[in-house]
Order: structure tokens, then C-alpha cells, then sequence
């Protein structure tokens, strides 16, 4: 059990490239800590420093109440699950769980125990005896989680221990993790660039972008409250929609409809506002729209309804998830989109150009067709606003 | 590969050919061993009665006797020198990234390249000089020397295809850099160790150049050089189905040695270690 703390860590290449800058963060003793972001973000190297696999370029890190940047792996009493295992394939299930105690010098009648112990947990008492080949990747993982468990070490460090299992045993796995982490109360560093993991796992997720911390938050701060455009974009799906806005007095333009916004709103975008006009970014999550015709007026009120042209409609059974596009004349300029679209495999900046894709997630009950007029609404009280120089938000 | 009835056909007849050539030797030698000294140049394959006698007389021959134990042992000492040198030196040069790396690799390789005999003359004077000549150390030095680059690019092909995150992985676990690599790298790389000592070995063992050379007596001597040294009972006897007798007896060992090794060359040893 104990604490983690990264006291302006940076991890610098040779080349000069700094893969993790100037990073800090605290992980509470018994916490589970989500590291979150796109691939080459620097989450894996600062799990890795953690670990003692990569040198420290620069700050602290303190395990407990102990600088550990000089340590040996060995010596900082940590578990790692890799994300392709790296189970001993020479050695047996039970040898592979044990080898970490066999070092340390358990005796092996403590070791047989506490490797049976963890099999059962983990489902595994009857492969004990068998090779990593002769397992099926379900059983792989388990046996990289049981190496880690049967050492009780002071935490776990994870990196992306869940992305190479197919989609139904990573959901399965996924409540397993919580689970032994939840009876084990070990402080965890999970890895991931999945943000359904990220989101449900966590007791606090810290999203990260080209080595800079961006947010640590609880997973709903940060998908209520994010405090730039990149975690508005990284949390959530589908993606929060961005658009250029324009806020003029208590209004804000959208490309498809004027919006008035709630004062608190208002009050918290206030600079600039003094009579005269502001261009910002608009976020507006696809559950922040709805099919106006389901809507009585009271809650129409709250925010304002615009006609449009479904592209397409796709329906998840739960929700419908209506597609269809704005136009506008100005263009929404942001490195931290771009890099974002860049991740997703999009390659295309949501909102950039002037025409603009928008997804809404409607009621099932919707009877919104694809190629038909709709009347959409839009809830102005969860309108996020963000300054387009920095990205920085100014509704968080 | 073999798909259809035409491959197969073409393919089985190609290896027989092969067989053949290469076994077509080795037959004739074991056939002479065991031909009584008066059938010698018969001509014939089998002269029926075979006799173990050129056995018996090598055997009896304290000269061979010396030169089998100077030949096993100095190969053997040789291999596990050169093999343990080259793991370590193969381990480094797979995972670390250091300065002058490739240097090392092209002088393993251009020491590799020096034919044998353009250094025999200078070894000859220098170890009269210090006191080498004639000395199992003798032999074992340039044996060592002469199978070092082969066996660190053999060791270190091997050592690169071990994922690297087994190690890291038994450092978290607790283990010092050296029991990652004795634990876990050393038992993958068996298969590439097996290998690299087969070949390192037979170097050692078949070697006639530097044995006839550097040595004089029984003191040193390996079954090669002392074939040539071999003669008969009086000056108008050929020695030959005693020659042949040794041949064979040096030949078993080798042909013993793939044998077992072949099966500790397991492909997929590190098959399920990473997901796959």
C-alpha cells in the first residue's frame, strides 16, 4: 500500500524529444488512477517510469514517502501486467505466478498456497499445470493479472492489459480488474487509450496529450466539466460536436440556431461580452440534443429548437443516433482537434471546413428518418464554450 | 509444400540423390574399418566376415587413446569458453545500444574472415615463446578465437527474436539483471545456444590445421593430427583400415551429438509468451 507521487517528472530522449514533460500528479494509497490518451501521448512511458523500465529525466517520483528514481524495479515493490503479457512461456502457470515469490525466497509451501489462492480467484486452478501456449488469450491475461496478484505488492502498475482480448472478454475482464481491485484496495496505474475503460474503471482518470497532463479528474467531472477542447473531445462517444459559435450579449450564434444562454453560462463567459461580439467554440454533447416533437414546451424552454435534413439515422435500439449537417461561414482552427480527428482515424477535423457533421443522440421512441425534416432541440444549460486561441474552456 | 503427387516424386528423388553422394563416403570408410587387413583393396562393399580387429588396434594404441582425450577434451573446453563468451557478448550487443557497437560486430566479422592458415606461421613462433606450443591452451585459444563471431551472430540472432518484455518483466518480478538473464533469456535461447555450441564444436573437433601445428606429442595432439601420424605395423603395411577405424570412431561422436541436439532444437519453444 502506498502513495505515488510524480513530482515534475520528464522523460527526455536524446534526441531531445520529451516524451512525458514536467508531470504531476498525486495517486492516493488505494486508488485506482486511469492514465488516458491518445496513442504516443506519453502514458505508457510515465507508467514505465513508474516501473523503473525507463530513467527519469528530470523531478521526482516517490513511491510511499521514498524517491524511488535511482531504483532497481525490483527494489520499488511494484506489479506490472504488460500489455502482451510477457508471460515465461518455458514455465508453467503456477511457475509463471510464483516466479516473483521464488526470487523474493517465499518458501514454496507459502507460494503453492498463495498461487492457489489467486487461481481460484482468478479461475485458473485447473491450468495451473500448463504451458502459456496451451491457453486461449482469456486464460494468458489471467495468468498476467495472477503474477501480479500473488505478490501483494505496494501497487499495480497495468498497461493496456485489456486491448488484446476480443471486445466481449474485454467487458468481462474489464469488471474482473474492478473487481480485485476493489477487495485488494492496492493503488493502481491502469494505462489505456480506451475511454469506455477509462471512464468506468477509474476512481480518478488523468487524460494526457503529447506528454502534458491535460485534466485529472473523477470520470464524470471530466465528461461534465472538461477543461479544454481536448479532453471535450477525447471523453465521450460518440465525440462531443464542435462548432463555431459567435456570443453576443446573453446569446450565442450557433451555425444552425441563435441560443440564449443560461446566466450562469452567460456570467462565466462574461469578458468580451461588453456589447460587443466574441468568436468561441461551441461543444454540444449528442445527448444534449433531442427530437423536439417528444419534448413538451416546459422543456423546450430551456434551450431552442431548429429545423434540419437527416443524413442518416442509426438506431442502437436504446437510442437513435441522428447524423446531419450545418454549414457555417467561419471554420474552427485547433491543433488539439486536429489531433484528435488524427487519433479517431478520421484525419478530418470535426467542424473544420465550413460545413460541419453532427451527431445527436435521440429517445428510441424518435420516428426521425433519414432523409426527412426534423425539428431538433438543443439544451443551452449543457452548452460548453471554449476559447478557439488556447482551446481552454470557459463554461468548466 | 508438398502439394501434389509430382513434387513429392521430384523432391524424393532429389533427397535420395543427395543421401546418396553424401553417404556413399562415410559407408566406405565404415566398410574398410571392419575388413580384415588382407581384403583391403577388394574393392568390394562387403567381403563378408567383417572383424572388428582395426578396432582392437587403435584401441590398444596409447597414441590414439591420448588423441581422443586431447580431442574431446580441448573441444570441449573450447566450446563452453566461446559459448559463454559469445552469450554474453550476443546478450549485449541484442538489447543494449552502446557506442561502437557496429565496430564490434565487423571485427567479430572480419576475424571471422582471416583464413587459418595465414596465421598458423606467427601463432607456431609465439607459442614456442611463451610456452604454449604443444599445450591444450594452445589449441584452445585460437579455437575459441576462430568460432567467437560465429557463435555471437548466431547467439545474438537468437537473442533478438526473445521479446524484450519477458525480461523487464522478471525485473519487476525482483530478479537482478543477471537472473533475468539466467532464468528466463538463457532458457529461451537454449534451442540458439544448442546451435551456436553444434557449430562451435564440430569446428573444434574436425580442425587439422592449427592441431598438426601447434602440437608435437601426445602431450596435445587431436585425433586429426594424429591420423596423419598414424603407420602400420612394419613399413609395407598400410595403416589404412586402422585410419579407417579412427575415422569412424571421431565421426560417431558428431553424428551422436546432432542426433541429441536436433531434439532440443524445438521450434516454438517461445510459442505463447506473447499473444499470438
Amino acid at each position: 500500500m502506498a502513495k505515488i507521487t510524480f513530482d515534475g517528472v520528464t522523460k527526455r530522449y536524446p534526441d531531445g524529444f520529451e516524451a512525458v514533460k514536467d508531470m504531476s500528479l498525486e495517486v492516493e494509497d488505494g486508488e485506482f488512477m486511469i492514465l488516458v490518451g491518445p496513442s504516443g501521448c506519453g502514458k505508457s512511458t510515465a507508467l514505465r517510469m513508474v516501473a523503473g523500465l525507463e530513467d527519469i529525466s528530470d523531478g521526482e517520483l516517490r513511491i510511499g514517502d521514498e524517491v524511488v528514481n535511482q531504483k532497481a524495479p525490483r527494489d520499488r515493490d511494484i506489479a506490472m501486467v504488460f500489455q502482451n503479457y510477457a508471460l515465461y512461456p518455458h514455465m508453467t502457470v503456477r511457475d509463471n505466478m510464483g516466479f516473483a515469490l521464488k526470487l523474493h525466497g517465499v518458501d514454496k509451501g507459502e507460494i503453492n498456497t498463495r498461487v492457489e489462492d489467486a487461481a481460484k480467484i482468478l479461475d485458473l486452478t485447473e491450468h495451473l499445470d500448463r504451458k502459456p501456449a496451451n491457453l486461449s488469450g482469456g486464460q494468458r491475461q489471467r495468468v498476467a493479472m495472477g503474477r501480479a496478484i500473488v505478490r501483494d505488492p505496494s501497487a499495480y502498475l497495468m498497461d493496456e492489459p485489456l486491448s488484446n482480448l476480443d471486445a466481449k472478454l474485454r467487458v468481462q475482464m474489464r469488471t474482473e480488474v474492478s473487481r480485485i481491485q476493489n477487495s485488494t484496495d492496492t493503488t493502481t496505474i491502469y494505462v489505456t487509450h480506451d475511454q469506455t475503460e477509462a471512464m468506468t474503471l477509474g476512481d480518478r482518470v488523468a487524460v494526457m496529450r503529447a506528454g502534458v497532463l491535460q485534466q485529472v479528474d473523477t470520470p464524470m467531472e471530466l465528461y461534465n466539466r472538461p477543461k479544454n477542447l481536448f479532453v471535450a473531445g477525447f471523453i465521450g462517444s460518440p465525440a462531443m460536436n464542435f462548432m463555431p459559435a459567435t456570443v453576443e450579449g446573453d446569446t450565442v450564434k450557433l451555425p444552425m440556431v441563435d441560443v440564449r444562454l443560461p446566466d450562469d453560462l452567460r456570467e462565466r463567459v462574461g469578458a468580451g461580452g461588453e456589447g460587443g461580439s466574441r468568436e468561441l467554440i461551441a461543444g454540444i454533447r449528442p445527448e444534449n440534443f433531442d427530437d423536439a416533437a417528444l419534448l413538451g414546451d416546459d422543456v423546450q424552454g430551456r434551450g431552442a429548437t431548429f429545423r434540419t435534413k437527416i443524413d442518416l439515422t442509426e438506431s442502437m435500439g436504446s437510442e437513435i443516433y441522428a447524423h446531419f449537417s450545418v454549414t457555417s461561414d467561419k471554420r474552427i482552427e485547433s491543433d488539439e482537434l486536429r489531433e484528435l480527428a488524427e487519433d479517431s482515424g478520421a484525419g478530418e477535423v470535426p467542424g473544420g471546413g465550413n460545413e460541419g457533421h453532427i451527431v445527436a443522440r435521440l429517445a428510441a421512441e424518435s420516428q426521425v428518418k433519414k432523409g426527412d425534416e426534423a425539428e431538433i432541440f438543443i439544451d443551452a444549460s449543457h452548452i460548453q464554450l471554449f476559447d478557439p486561441s488556447d482551446g481552454s474552456s470557459l463554461t468548466a | 509444400m508438398l502439394d501434389s503427387a509430382r513434387d513429392r516424386v521430384f523432391w524424393g528423388i532429389g533427397i535420395l540423390v543427395v543421401i546418396f553422394y553424401a553417404l556413399i563416403p562415410v559407408l566406405w570408410i565404415a566398410s574398410l574399418s571392419v575388413k580384415p587387413s588382407d581384403k583391403l583393396s577388394d574393392g568390394k562393399f562387403f567381403s563378408g566376415s567383417p572383424t572388428f580387429e582395426n578396432y582392437e588396434t587403435i584401441f590398444n594404441d596409447d597414441t590414439f587413446i591420448a588423441a581422443l582425450v586431447n580431442s574431446i577434451g580441448i573441444a570441449m573446453i573450447a566450446t563452453l569458453i566461446s559459448i559463454g563468451l559469445a552469450a554474453m557478448a550476443a546478450y549485449a550487443l541484442a538489447r543494449l545500444d552502446f557506442a561502437g557497437k557496429t565496430v564490434i560486430l565487423s571485427g567479430a566479422l572480419a576475424v571471422a574472415m582471416f583464413p587459418p592458415i595465414s596465421i598458423v606461421g606467427s601463432l607456431f613462433d609465439m607459442w614456442r615463446s611463451i610456452g604454449l606450443y604443444d599445450t591444450w591452451a594452445g589449441l584452445i585459444i585460437p579455437y575459441m578465437t576462430f568460432t567467437l563471431p560465429l557463435a555471437i551472430y548466431t547467439l545474438s540472432a537468437f537473442f533478438r527474436e526473445i521479446p524484450w518484455e519477458l525480461e523487464q518483466a522478471a525485473q519487476v518480478d525482483g530478479a537482478t539483471p543477471f537472473q533475468a538473464f539466467r532464468k528466463v533469456i538463457v532458457p529461451l535461447a537454449a534451442p540458439g545456444v544448442f546451435t551456436a555450441s553444434i557449430l562451435v564444436f564440430i569446428f573444434a573437433w574436425n580442425d587439422f590445421i592449427f592441431a598438426n601445428t601447434l602440437t608435437s606429442t601426445d602431450n596435445a595432439r587431436t585425433v586429426p593430427a594424429a591420423l596423419a601420424f598414424f603407420t602400420g605395423g612394419s613399413q609395407f603395411e598400410q595403416p589404412i583400415g586402422a585410419i579407417s577405424a579412427a575415422a569412424v570412431v571421431v565421426t560417431v561422436p558428431i553424428i551422436v551429438m546432432v542426433l541429441i541436439f536436433q531434439r532440443r532444437i524445438v521450434a516454438g519453444l517461445t510459442a505463447g509468451a506473447v499473444k499470438g
